[in-house]
C-alpha cells in the first residue's frame, strides 16, 4: 500500500471522503440514540432507585397526587388512558383505512387513487395542534350534545387520533395491496370468484401482515401523540368510568407537568419514568412491526 | 462525477458548519454562567455602552411581557442581545439555579418550587418582582351566580358542592375546569382564593393554557374555572370574591386578595447588563406602558406587598 501511495487516484479520495462522511453520520446517529435511551432510562429509573415509589405502586397505583401532603405517584390512570385511546383509535381507523386502501388499489385504481392520494397526504401534513383545535371546536360539542357528560374524554381523544392515524394506515396498506402479484388476483378471477370473494379470501389474507404493520405504525403514532389528545381528553388523573369522562394519557401528563416542575424533584422524576414507559412502548411497537414484516409472505 | 463531488463537498461543509455552530452555542452557554467577572469589568468605566448577551427562560405567562420589554431595551442598547425562552416556571428556576440562564422567570416564589433538597438553591436566587397578575374565578354565562364566598369556592373545588343551586344558581351540575397541579396560576388561586390545596376530582377537566380554559368555560354548561384578569371578557361571567369585584384598582388597593407577583430571578446579584435590563423593567415607562398594555398590573403601583409566606403588608 505504501509503495502505491503516489498512485492514489481521484476516485480513491472521493471514496474515502464519502465513506468517512457516511460513517460519521451513522456514528452520530447511534450516539444520539444510545445517549437518549441512557438519559431517559437513568432519569426514569431514579424514581424507583430513590425509593419515592415502588415499581408496583407506580404501575398499578391509581392515585396521582404529586403535590399532596403525602405525595403518591400511581401512573395507572395515564397508562390505561394511553392504551385506551390508542386501541380505540386503531379500532375506528383501521376499517376505514383498509377500505380506503382497497378503494384506491382494487376498486377504482384510476381516479380513486388520483383523488385519495393527495387527500391522504394532506391529512398527514396537518399539524397536530390543528387537529386538537378542530377536535375541541367540533367533536367535543358534538359529543356533549349526543352523549351524557361534557364531551371531553377518551371518546373525543380516540376520534381525533383516529383521523390522525388514518393516513399512516392507509398509505402502508395501499402500498402492500399494490405490491401484490397480479397473478394471484388473476387466478382467483379465473376460478370464477367475484371481486368481493377475491378481495376477502385472497387479497386481504395475503396482505394481512403488511396491513397490520400499518395498523401498528398508526398505533405507535397514536400512543406518542401529545398535543391533540391533551386538548380534548380533559386530563383528570383518574381511570375513567366512562368514555365521556375526563381522563389522561402518559403524553398529556408529561406535557402538562414537565415545564412546571423543577429537575430532580420527585414529581419531575415520576414524569421521566412515564417517558421511559412511553419509550419502552415504542420499542414494543417497533418489535411488533419487525415481527409482522418477517411474516409477510409477499 | 463533478456534480457528485461538489455534492459531497457541500455535505461536508454543512456538517462542519453545523458542528462549529454547536461549538459556538456551547461557548455562549458557558459564558452565560461564568461571565459575571467578565462583564463586571466594564463596571469601573461605567457610563460606557452596555454589552453582552442575556438569556432568560421560564414562565410562559410572563414571556410576552419580557419579550416586548427586551425588544425595546435592545433598541436603545445596540450592544445587548436578550433571548427570551418559555419552558415554564419550573424550568426557569432550575436553569437559573444551575446558571444555565441569566434570568429565570417564574409565576411563584422560588422557595415554593425549590424546596427540601433544593432549598439552598433557592437561597442563592435574587428576586425581582416586575409585575402582578390577578386571578378571578369565572363561570359559564348560564350559571346565574355572580358572587361566591371563599367557603363556597372551597366547597366547589373540593367537590362538596356539585350543583349550582346549592350556591344560589340554577339547577345545573358543576363542571370544574382546572389547571394542572403544577401550574403557577393554580397555585396562586389555591393559596389566595381557596387557602388550601385541592386534590384533582374525578371527572374534572384540566387544561394547559388559559386560552383553552376560557374557551371551555364559555362553551360548557355549568363550568367554573379561573383566569388571569387579562383574559376576561363578555363571553364569561366573572365572579366577585367575598363581594369584592376583581378589578385592577381593587388589586392595587389590596382589597382583592387573589394575585401573585411575576418574578424574574437572577443567581446572585446580576451583572451590569442584566441589572440595567431589570432596572429598565421597573421604570415608569415600562410599568405604566408595556405592563398595563399586556394586561398585567404594575408591581410598582401596588399599595400592598406580600412576602413568601403570604403575609400582606401595606406599603
Amino acid at each position: 500500500m505504501k509503495a502505491n501511495k503516489s498512485r492514489i487516484e481521484k476516485h480513491h479520495i472521493e471514496d474515502f471522503i464519502g465513506r468517512t462522511y457516511m460513517s460519521f453520520c451513522v456514528t452520530l446517529l447511534i450516539v444520539i440514540i444510545v445517549s437518549m435511551v441512557y438519559f431517559v432510562a437513568s432519569k426514569g429509573l431514579s424514581t424507583f432507585i430513590s425509593g419515592t415509589t415502588s415499581v408496583s405502586e407506580f404501575f398499578f397505583g391509581t392515585k396521582w397526587s404529586p403535590d399532596g401532603d403525602t405525595p403518591s405517584f400511581g401512573a395507572l390512570p395515564f397508562i390505561s388512558g394511553s392504551f385506551l385511546v390508542t386501541l380505540l383509535a386503531a379500532l375506528i381507523a383501521s376499517p376505514l383505512s383498509i377500505c380506503a386502501a382497497l378503494f384506491m388499489t382494487e376498486i377504482v385504481p384510476g381516479w380513486g387513487k388520483k383523488l385519495l392520494q393527495p387527500v391522504i397526504e394532506l391529512l398527514s401534513g396537518i399539524p397536530s395542534v390543528v387537529y386538537g383545535f378542530v377536535g375541541l371546536s367540533v367533536i367535543v360539542p358534538l359529543l356533549r350534545n349526543i352523549f351524557p357528560g361534557q364531551g371531553i374524554g377518551v371518546a373525543a381523544g380516540a376520534l381525533v387520533l383516529s383521523v390522525m392515524i388514518l393516513p399512516t394506515i392507509t398509505s402502508v396498506a395501499a402500498d402492500a395491496l399494490s405490491s401484490l402479484p397480479q397473478n394471484l388476483k388473476e387466478s382467483s378471477f379465473a376460478l370464477g370468484a367475484t371481486r368481493w370473494q377475491t378481495i376477502s379470501r385472497v387479497i386481504i389474507p395475503t396482505t394481512l401482515p403488511a396491513i397490520m404493520t400499518g395498523v401498528v405504525l398508526g398505533m405507535a403514532r397514536a400512543f406518542g401523540e401529545a398535543l391533540a389528545v391533551q386538548m380534548v381528553i380533559g386530563n383528570a388523573p383518574f381511570v375513567p368510568r366512562s368514555l365521556f369522562e375526563s381522563a389522561s394519557t402518559l403524553t398529556s401528563v408529561i406535557t402538562l407537568g414537565m415545564g412546571n416542575t423543577t429537575m430532580g424533584s420527585p414529581h419531575n422524576n415520576a414524569l421521566w419514568s412515564m417517558a421511559l414507559v412511553l419509550m419502552l412502548m415504542t420499542f414494543v411497537f417497533v418489535f411488533l412491526v419487525r415481527l409482522l414484516e418477517r411474516r409477510n409472505k409477499i | 462525477m463533478q456534480f457528485r463531488k461538489s455534492w459531497i463537498m457541500t455535505l461536508a461543509l454543512t456538517s462542519v458548519l453545523a458542528l462549529s455552530a454547536c461549538g459556538a452555542n456551547n461557548a455562549t452557554t458557558n459564558n452565560g454562567g461564568g461571565n459575571t467577572s467578565a462583564t463586571n469589568a466594564p463596571t469601573e468605566t461605567s457610563g460606557t455602552e452596555l454589552k453582552g448577551s442575556v438569556l432568560a427562560s421560564g414562565s410562559t405567562a410572563l414571556q410576552p411581557l419580557v419579550e416586548q420589554v427586551a425588544e425595546k431595551f435592545m433598541e436603545s442598547n445596540k450592544g445587548v442581545d436578550i433571548q427570551v425562552q418559555g419552558g415554564g416556571s419550573g424550568t426557569g428556576l432550575t436553569q437559573v439555579a444551575e446558571k444555565q440562564v441569566d434570568i429565570g422567570n417564574s409565576d411563584v416564589f422560588a422557595e415554593e418550587k425549590l424546596k427540601d433538597a433544593d432549598a439552598d438553591k433557592a437561597a442563592a436566587l435574587v428576586d425581582h418582582q416586575v409585575a402582578v397578575v390577578a386571578i378571578a374565578a369565572v363561570t359559564n354565562k348560564e350559571v346565574g351566580v355572580k358572587d361566591l364566598t371563599k367557603q363556597q369556592l372551597v366547597d366547589i373545588f373540593t367537590g362538596k358542592v356539585t350543583n349550582w343551586k346549592e350556591v344560589g344558581g340554577k339547577d345545573e351540575k358543576i363542571q370544574i375546569i382546572n389547571r394542572p397541579g403544577s401550574s403557577g396560576t393554580r397555585a396562586t388561586f389555591e393559596s389566595f382564593a381557596l387557602g388550601t390545596k385541592t386534590e384533582d376530582l374525578q371527572g374534572s377537566i384540566q387544561e394547559d393554557s388559559s386560552g383553552t380554559v376560557k374557551k371551555l368555560v364559555s362553551e360548557t354548561p355549568g363550568a367554573i374555572g379561573y383566569l388571569a384578569l387579562s383574559y376576561l371578557d363578555d363571553s364569561l361571567t366573572t365572579l366577585s370574591y367575598d363581594g369584592v369585584e376583581p378589578s385592577v384598582d381593587n388589586v392595587i388597593a389590596g382589597k382583592y386578595p387573589v394575585w401573585a407577583y411575576e418574578h424574574m430571578y437572577t443567581n446572585g446579584e446580576p451583572n451590569e447588563t442584566v441589572k440595567a435590563f431589570l432596572d429598565y423593567f421597573l421604570t415608569d415607562e415600562v410599568q405604566s406602558g408595556d405592563v398595563v398594555e399586556l394586561g398585567y398590573i404594575p408591581a410598582s403601583k401596588m399599595q400592598v406587598a406580600r412576602d413568601v409566606k403570604g403575609n400582606v403588608t401595606t406599603k
